[in-house]
């Protein structure tokens, strides 16, 4: 096999060619500024108006709820920076996870630092789940807000975000999701969830890149994050990513559509992934929640070896995966994920995660096993730690 | 990221194994920090002249690539020269690394020093200019801050 075989979906997915298609009229055709008055602007606004109501469709809100963004981060930046300015009159504490992305977890630590927040971060237990006692737990009179992910983007594990809207909603406290993995993949109605904010990323679901938005329920109270004109209601300031927007609400309605069929051939192929490495790999072991995990997640720990020298390997062979190995996270520590469920650094370090999409075909995850296994032989083959392992075991 | 040598000798690495009855063998490293480096030297007695090195290796790209780099430069030389061969001698051989991965090749020369360690040690002997090896590079490195 001489051809690409991609898994790392969850990094970023191909943007599908009737995006593309959607799109290209906005950049040659109706480039007409949105914010102006003349007749062939309105294209450009009839286009933006279209795509808000296709991504509002997805998760049961109303069109005038989902703001525009510049993806993923700049939506939970903003979910937390300005709802703790909205509401830091009532109090200073937000509750998340120790599991969050670090658009969440790096924007607490300013909060703390610069702001005055105090931040809970919740454990998880070994499959990824925060616990609903500790939560319940965490909330003070000080309460402002609750964040805590839809689904995790390394482990897949999707956490009970019924219960976790329930919970807020009976305290009165605000309760953001970051949906980035989880939109357009797994069924999500922000009112049956009690969900209040929302954040999500365009190129997740074929999508364009750098196109997010943050779904802001009505009544919320919310400061602007970009200060100009008066685009997005006056909340996010800049001439609107018109071919972006487009694409986006595309790509939204094409994984509503699709996600029936498309998930129910994801499991499959994820179950058959998950089952062939951990029966035909030995000391390998399943990251993450086995059920209740993104249909196309599959994240693994092949102990004694190290996660990037899988992922060169496994690119000689046109395999694009990725790892939460240290070397791959730019610094000295595993990632915070596996770490925060229990692995000894060791077992972190040998992380592999793959992310599959609709295109993935079950003749491509077996020649990703049969590579894996000839990679993990090689690998152990010149690991000192399998080495005193086995000596060990004799 | 890398090189053209250092995924060659990534891919391809020499030296790989263990040596039974090794005159002298050092580990260093933890798998706290994901690499742990175990160097085996077969040192003629008389002559001090290394005659083989094999090494193992747990971790990324570069801990590979640098301790088969570091094998092919110590093997046929002599104790004294061998420990002439420093991190940078090993870097500038692989046409140089990632600032990242720049520990790999300290780690590397110290595996070669632990690994002299043991035999000076087995043998009563004292090696001028080889310290005590440090089994974990990475204690008091600045963790930098992308």
């Amino acid at each position: 096999m001489d051809k690409l075989i991609y898994l790392d979906n969850a990094a970023t997915t191909k943007t599908a060619p009737e995006v593309v298609q959607a799109m290209l009229p906005y950049f040659t055709e109706y480039y007409g500024n949105a914010s102006t008055i003349y007749d062939f602007a309105g294209k450009s606004k009839e286009a933006i108006m279209q795509a808000r109501t296709q991504i509002a469709d997805v998760i049961g809100a109303k069109k005038e709820e989902i703001y525009f963004t510049a993806g993923g981060s700049e939506s939970d930046n903003w979910a937390l920076k300005a709802a703790f300015e909205a509401y830091k009159s009532k109090g200073n504490h937000i509750i998340t996870s120790k599991i969050e992305h670090h658009a969440i977890l790096h924007t607490c630590e300013y909060l703390e630092k610069e702001r005055g927040a105090r931040v809970t971060y919740l454990d998880v237990d070994e499959n990824g789940f925060i616990s609903l006692e500790d939560l319940e737990k965490a909330i003070t009179p000080e309460t402002i807000l609750i964040s805590i992910m839809f689904a995790n983007n390394e482990i897949g594990t999707i956490e009970p975000v019924r219960e976790i809207g329930r919970i807020a909603k009976e305290h009165g406290v605000l309760f953001h999701t970051d949906a980035v993995q989880a939109f357009g993949q797994v069924p999500i109605n922000v009112d049956e969830m009690n969900i209040d904010m929302l954040s999500s990323s365009g190129h997740k679901i074929n999508g364009p890149k750098g196109i997010g938005f943050l779904y802001i329920r009505k009544g919320v109270k919310i400061r602007s994050f970009v200060h100009g004109g008066a685009q997005e209601r006056k909340r996010r300031a800049g001439t609107e990513n018109i071919p972006g927007i487009v694409g986006y609400g595309v790509a939204a309605q094409r994984a509503q559509e699709t996600m029936e069929k498309r998930s129910a051939e994801e499991i499959r192929l994820r179950d058959h992934l998950i089952g062939r490495i951990l029966k035909e790999i030995p000391y390998s072991r399943l990251n993450g929640d086995a059920v209740k995990r993104l249909p196309n997640n599959v994240n693994v720990s092949l102990q004694f070896i190290e996660g990037e020298s899988m992922l060169l390997m496994l690119d000689r062979y046109g395999i694009c995966a990725s790892s939460g190995s240290a070397c791959t996270s730019g610094s000295l520590d595993p990632s915070h994920v596996l770490m925060a469920i229990g692995l000894p650094h060791e077992i972190a370090h040998g992380s592999l995660r793959m992310t599959l999409s609709e295109e993935t075909t079950l003749e491509e995850i077996d020649f990703v096993v049969d590579r894996l296994k000839e990679i993990v032989d090689r690998l152990r083959s010149m690991s000192p730690l399998y080495e005193d392992f086995m000596k060990k075991q004799k | 990221m890398y090189s053209e040598k250092v995924i060659d000798h990534f891919t391809n690495p020499r030296n790989v194994g263990e040596i039974e009855d090794a005159s002298g063998v050092g580990t260093v490293g933890n798998a706290k920090c994901g690499d742990i480096m175990r160097m085996f030297l077969d040192i003629d007695d008389e002559t001090h002249i290394i005659k083989d090195c094999k090494f193992k290796t747990f971790g990324c790209g570069a801990a590979v690539a640098t301790s088969s780099m570091a094998t092919e430069l110590v093997k046929g030389k002599t104790i004294e020269e061998a420990l002439q061969v420093t991190n940078k001698a090993v870097m500038e051989a692989l046409d140089g690394l990632p600032p990242v991965k720049i520990h790999c090749s300290l780690l590397a020369e110290e595996a070669i020093h632990a690994a002299l360690w043991d035999y000076a040690e087995k043998h009563d002997i004292k090696i001028e200019g080889l310290k005590k090896p440090k089994n974990d590079i990475s204690e008091g490195e600045e963790e930098e801050d992308y």
